[in-house]
């Protein structure tokens, strides 16, 4: 934690109110999100209890497993699932613009620009937390691979439709949001804490509600008051008053009220199988009606508070203004939905368990890149941001005293000037030290030259001035100007590309195999609880 | 039974032997050789890359930094003045040290296309990654394989057939500035160091390593072998009657002195502050650091070793300091200055990986600091900044380390089937500073 | 009724090794969870009885068979007759017993021998701590090997890695008390490596891995010895303190509670039952460290919130010491951004009418 951040939750903890860690919002919000909060069953992996999911923050959809250990009441909920989703990708996928796209010429081995569909924009999943995240890739993995009747007729329990589907949705939505600065799928809890210092530690800025007693409280009431009733109030039942934001439920809910309801529930199927006449039916029918009610009623109970509360967060949200380069790193997240989307189309099989060498190597360089793009680019938009890179010594605000023209010493003299600056900072410079400032959106380079006795220090301007003799208008300092310098770059480099995946080289194991079909999960008669 | 005296001149011989013949007449696509601190592992890379040349097999050389490669180009250039060489360079200003302007063999280029054809061509992993739609080469020397990380060997090891990997595996591990747990436990996690997914695909390869440290003294290799290498270990290729430190000037009582005496006599000095709670760049620690290396100045250090005739006087170029942290290493430096010390090396232990001085002195990480870190408890950090010293080294460090590892919550998550990097850094600190302990003396300005 | 220690307690020393409190309270067999509940502070945890039903049939299902499902998994290519011996017996003392002489004739036998829920004992700052690991199998070369059975799953080959981590720990325990039994055992050997059967992908189907817990082990038996120290923190507890949980006021509690001092750290909600309780505490003393450890590395000698912030706005403090130089250079920085965005030094934004957690 940086001292600033560490002196805005001091501050915080004095004034009993969250402080500002952002002027701007470093994040994009999307004008129609899906919010999904879901819920699941405590010891098993994979066995969904229940869901809010949708755009409308006054309606919402429940989607509840009366019996989560009820192999076909699980793919019901998932099918479920698949319908609030993917209708709400698909929205997103046939509205494109027209873009260019570098591709290697397969032929020439030559560069070209190719133009190619970029979807106009994307959809974006918020979830409370970071295990909601979690969890969404937990449901991917648990669905992509499942096998319709439509795929494979022999199949022994075969998923509903558009299930696979969902999840190979859902893995993409959590693989990007492996990406710094990525808005595809979002937690509520980490965008607070992105723009907001409360007065805890970062462990319990985890949990939803205490992180909004801090940044939104009711009437006046100081943030660790307020928190501390979030994390453990509860009611004459026993029942915490802000329930968790999952997706594990709070083991006082599942033991006094979820577990009795459930039997209830077992109790009225097994009636309701057992019943010889029509009569006994009904009221099988009724009673089984009635407990799927009342567990309705409790996943609901315990998913709503959650549900309100990220939409709050996003509300909170709305209030800042959008960072300027957000849009860019928000294209990017564009060409990643359009880049799935056609392999979607282009029936490629679902993302693999695990990466091979190659992939694992290019995505975590894209994410070496992406997090060194999202640091310079929230310090380039937000002044609170870069105040931390000041303290750092990482960049300067300095006021121009003197602009001296000088020129490279070559045939056709090029400008270099010189810039007398002045600033309180202390930036890590040495001998030729690269400083980049932000000249219309686009980096200019300087090089540090001495320091004055005066404290002042030297800068040789090293580009952007245009190709004549003199600098072209607007692009040298003028004197009495304040300008803030950076010691890092403005843009990343490119990574090196990568050899394709067929041509793994021998150190890490030769090209994989391409035979080998990602079977679906082994069903296992143990699976039938 | 007689034991026979250890021979460390030949038992490092035998090794190198079996490397050479290993890499030049050996079957199998790679040869590893692991090499602990100061075990001639520049002189190993320089011997084989001139034996591969002379043996016409074309070689690419893969360093890690610049300072590296130019490193070994005035190395090779040295050995032998006649052998062709290329230096692969970057498009940046000043890719390479300018000395190299004047070896009249040595081609420098920005293109690997205009340096095909020379026997030796060297560059950084980052360069080599560029290179594309070249022969591969015949073999490769890959040197400071440990620091390189996984997938940077798989964008170059397309370029060569065969290859011979060097490095120390005890120093500090190369990271990743995003998560990558997700393949942790893969053979080919990206992030992992390049060796262990050379190995983990090729478990067959010949492994070698150089069994003694010709750097570090009688009184250094038990103590690093047993805490850094416990299952490498390696000898020095010194006895103790080899190396000594004097000092001219007698001590004048102080902690300073009296912790350089102590040092000279036995390697090792701990001078040790009362224990107090400091920001990393604790004035008095710093302070310490710095009249420790006035006063090994000012009294006239000298060095007797093998390597002259004559005793070598202990000059400012000889002498590092050692810190974990850049603004550390910063506030070292602004207090040399204040003392009047110029030409005495400061650097981070990154920056200090590979040299060698005859004496350092080393701001303890842990000194003054609340608690240990991942960063702070890392082994190869306290393994760099123990290791770089021919005759002794001296650490100045605030009282309360030891309760501070004990304190230290061990809480780490597992990730299955990823390598265990074992002993750790608490362990391995615990080991350096129960020696250290030995040697020391209460600061007294 | 003193609570005896297991291994999870054991385990979860290590989370907070510098606390005196946490290590008296657990050393004197105190009941923290009722402690906590009697200071107003009662522990959030809790387990549901899904999980724990779960938990049982999962380790009920891996053990079937007579062993040999376990066996397969551990690596033995083809087990042959498993020795499953009854380790019944009367009392801690009969059980330890029995399992010594189990594992001594599973030594020399020469087969595999699985023994289900062993009893062993560690002695701990003077007393004896029965541990009583899932199972540990006796290779035919004399081997000792814990398992370790959970039933979080592991997908794909990877799994949750705080809880593979906490489950590292506490067969670490085992394998310590193990070796106390070993030294004793011709020709016994306890691995350093244990193996984890944990539910494999979404099914029920048990599967393993080998985790190497050499590090655990290391700082589990560096702890224990620094255990004996509970005894110098006793002394220094003033005479008539005491923990009776049952016998005690809240007030005389609380008040024992205080003379041992503690060493929150947000880590702490999640280790420990008393957590809330010691949390109030520091925060009423203004401790840095409750906004985490990690807090105090750049605050030198600045321990409390208030004298953080004093020294940041100038009104105490050196300005020769790094920390409050820096300070005072970071609260001018963020003021000064702030002013630039406009924002005021101290707002936060206004709140929106919902229901939710309020």
């Amino acid at each position: 934690m940086s001292l600033i951040s560490m002196l805005a939750r001091m501050e915080a903890v004095e004034s009993g109110r969250a402080q500002p860690l952002a002027t701007v919002r470093h994040r994009r919000l999307s004008e129609r999100p899906l919010v999904l909060v879901p819920l699941t069953t405590a010891g098993e992996a994979g066995a969904p209890l229940g869901a809010l999911v949708g755009t409308d923050p006054e309606e919402p959809r429940l989607l509840v497993v009366a019996q989560p250990r009820d192999r076909d009441l699980r793919f019901a909920f998932l099918a479920d699932l698949a319908e609030e989703v993917l209708p709400y990708v698909d929205s997103f996928t046939d509205v494109v613009e027209a873009a260019e796209r570098n591709e290697v010429d397969p032929e020439s081995g030559k560069k070209v620009k190719v133009e190619v569909e970029l979807c106009a924009d994307a959809p974006q999943l918020i979830v409370p937390s970071r295990a909601g995240i979690e969890y969404v890739r937990l449901l991917g993995r648990s669905t992509r691979f499942r096998r319709t009747a439509e795929q494979d007729p022999e199949t022994p329990f075969p998923a509903p439709p558009r299930v696979p589907l969902l999840g190979r949705w859902l893995t993409h939505f959590g693989e990007r949001a492996r990406v710094p600065g990525s808005s595809l799928l979002l937690a509520a809890t980490d965008l607070l804490n992105r723009h907001w210092a409360t007065g805890q530690s970062s462990l319990e800025d985890q949990h939803l509600g205490a992180l909004l007693a801090w940044i939104d409280p009711t009437e006046g009431q100081p943030g660790a008051e307020a928190a501390l009733r979030a994390e453990v109030g509860r009611d004459a039942q026993g029942q915490l008053l802000c329930p968790p934001a999952g997706p594990a439920t709070d083991p006082a809910f599942d033991n006094r009220l979820l577990a009795p309801a459930i039997e209830r529930y077992d109790r009225a199927r097994q009636a309701l199988g057992a019943a010889e006449d029509g009569e006994a039916a009904d009221r099988g029918l009724g009673e089984l009606h009635a407990a799927e009610r009342e567990l309705r009623r409790l996943v609901a109970s315990q998913l709503k508070p959650t549900w309100d509360a990220v939409w709050r967060a996003v509300g909170l949200l709305r209030e800042l203004p959008e960072g300027s380069r957000v849009e860019d790193r928000w294209t990017r997240d564009r060409w990643s939905f359009t880049g799935h989307r056609d392999r979607v189309t282009a029936g490629e099989p679902p993302q693999p368990r695990r990466d091979d060498a190659v992939t694992a190597a290019s995505k975590l360089a894209a994410r070496e890149q992406a997090q060194g793009q999202l640091e310079a680019q929230e310090a380039l938009d937000d002044p609170l941001v870069l105040a931390g890179r000041r303290l750092a010594g990482e960049a300067f605000t300095a006021e121009v005293v003197e602009v001296t023209m000088a020129w490279t010493e070559s045939k056709r003299p090029a400008p270099r000037p010189l810039l007398a600056v002045r600033t309180d900072d202390r930036p890590h410079l040495g001998e030729k030290t690269k400083v980049f400032r932000s000249l219309d959106g686009k980096p200019q380079a300087a090089e540090f030259v001495r320091h004055e006795e005066d404290g002042s220090l030297v800068l040789r301007v090293l580009d952007r001035m245009g190709r004549s003799r003199e600098p072209a208008e607007g692009s040298v300092p003028e004197k009495g100007e304040r300008i803030s310098w950076t010691l890092f770059e403005h843009e990343q480099r490119v990574g090196p590309k990568l050899p394709d995946p067929e041509e793994t080289p021998w150190t890490h194991g030769g090209p994989p195999r391409t035979d080998a079909v990602e079977l679906p999960d082994a069903v296992t008669p143990e699976d039938v609880f | 039974m007689r034991v026979e005296p250890f021979d460390p001149g030949a038992a490092a011989g035998r090794a190198t032997a079996g490397i050479l013949a290993n890499t030049l007449h050996g079957s199998s696509r790679g040869v590893v050789v692991d090499s602990p601190p100061g075990a001639g592992k520049s002189t190993l890379v320089v011997r084989a890359a001139l034996e591969l040349a002379a043996a016409g097999r074309p070689l690419m050389v893969v360093a890690q930094t610049n300072a590296q490669v130019d490193d070994l180009v005035l190395r090779l250039a040295a050995k032998e003045p006649g052998l062709e060489v290329g230096r692969l360079h970057s498009n940046d200003s000043d890719p390479y040290d300018k000395a190299l302007d004047d070896l009249d063999n040595v081609r420098k280029s920005a293109k690997a296309g205009e340096l095909a054809g020379l026997p030796v061509v060297l560059s950084t992993s980052a360069k080599w990654a560029h290179v594309k739609n070249v022969e591969p080469w015949a073999h490769a020397i890959v040197d400071e394989a440990y620091q390189m990380r996984s997938d940077a060997l798989l964008a170059v090891a397309g370029l060569f057939e065969r290859a011979l990997f060097v490095g120390d595996p005890g120093q500090l591990d190369p990271f990743s500035v995003v998560g990558a747990e997700q393949w942790a436990g893969l053979s080919y996690d990206p992030s992992a160091s390049a060796v262990s997914t050379l190995l983990a695909h090729n478990p067959e390869l010949p492994q070698h390593r150089l069994p003694v440290s010709w750097r570090l003294p009688a009184s250094a290799a038990p103590l690093v072998s047993d805490a850094f290498y416990p299952f490498t270990p390696f000898r020095s290729g010194t006895g103790p009657e080899d190396r000594k430190l004097s000092f001219s000037v007698p001590s004048d009582g102080s902690g300073p002195d009296r912790v350089l005496d102590e040092a000279a006599e036995s390697g090792w000095g701990l001078l040790e502050l009362p224990a107090r709670r400091t920001p990393r760049t604790d004035p008095e620690a710093v302070g310490a650091v710095a009249l420790v290396v006035r006063r090994l100045l000012d009294r006239g250090g000298v060095a007797v070793s093998e390597q002259s005739e004559q005793p070598v006087a202990l000059t400012p170029d000889r002498v590092a300091v050692g810190t974990a942290h850049r603004d550390q290493a910063a506030a070292v430096r602004a207090a040399l200055a204040a003392l009047g010390v110029t030409g005495v090396t400061v650097d981070t232990a990154n920056r200090l990986q590979g040299r060698e001085y005859d004496v350092t002195v080393v701001l303890h990480p842990l000194s003054g600091r609340p608690d240990a870190t991942a960063f702070h408890l890392e082994t190869g950090r306290l393994c760099v900044l123990a290791s770089r010293h021919r005759h002794a080294c001296v650490v100045v460090c605030r009282a309360g380390v030891s309760e501070l590892l004990d304190e230290h919550p061990s809480t780490e998550p597992v990730q299955l089937g990823a390598a265990v990097s074992f002993p750790d850094g608490w362990e391995a600190n615990h080991a350096v500073l129960s020696h250290l302990a030995e040697h020391r003396v209460s600061w007294t300005p | 009724m003193p609570r005896p220690l297991d291994a999870r307690a054991l385990a979860a020393l290590a989370a907070n090794p510098g606390c005196r409190r946490r290590a008296l309270l657990d050393g004197a067999g105190v009941d923290k969870s009722v402690l906590a509940a009697k200071l107003g502070s009662p522990a959030p945890f809790g387990q549901s009885q899904f999980a724990i039903v779960r938990g049982n049939s999962f380790e009920a299902k891996v053990k079937a068979d007579g062993g040999r499902e376990l066996l397969r998994l551990i690596g033995a290519e083809e087990p042959g007759e498993v020795s499953v011996p009854d380790l019944a017996a009367a009392g801690p003392e009969g059980r330890t017993a029995r399992t010594a002489l189990a594992l001594r004739e599973a030594t020399g036998s020469g087969g595999w021998t699985l023994l289900d829920h062993p009893l062993l004992a560690l002695e701990v700052a003077g007393s004896p701590v029965y541990l009583e690991p899932d199972a540990v199998v006796v290779r035919p070369d004399g081997g000792w090997t814990v398992v370790e059975i959970k039933s979080f799953p592991m997908i794909d080959g990877s799994a949750d890695a705080a809880k593979v981590g906490a489950a590292a720990r506490q067969a670490a325990v085992y394998v310590l008390a193990l070796e106390r039994v070993a030294a004793r055992t011709e020709g016994a050997r306890v691995a350093h490596s244990v193996v984890l059967v944990c539910p494999k992908d979404f099914s029920n189907v048990p599967t393993a891995s080998v985790v190497d817990v050499r590090k655990q082990r290391s700082v589990t038996r560096r702890q224990l010895d620094r255990l004996t120290r509970i005894d110098e923190i006793a002394a220094a507890v003033p005479e008539g303190v005491s923990f009776d949980v049952a016998e005690r006021s809240p007030e005389e509690l609380a008040a024992s509670v205080e003379c041992v001092p503690h060493q929150y750290a947000p880590e702490c909600l999640a280790a420990c039952e008393l957590a809330f309780h010691c949390r109030s505490r520091a925060r009423e003393a203004g401790a840095v460290e409750t906004l985490g450890r990690s807090v105090r590395a750049e605050l030198g000698g600045l321990t409390t919130v208030g004298a953080v912030l004093a020294a940041a706005r100038g009104e105490q403090g050196d300005p020769a010491d790094p920390a409050v130089a820096a300070l005072r250079r970071a609260r001018s920085l963020r003021a000064e951004a702030l002013a630039t965005a406009g924002l005021p030094g101290g707002k936060a934004l206004a709140g929106t009418e919902g229901p939710g957690c309020r």
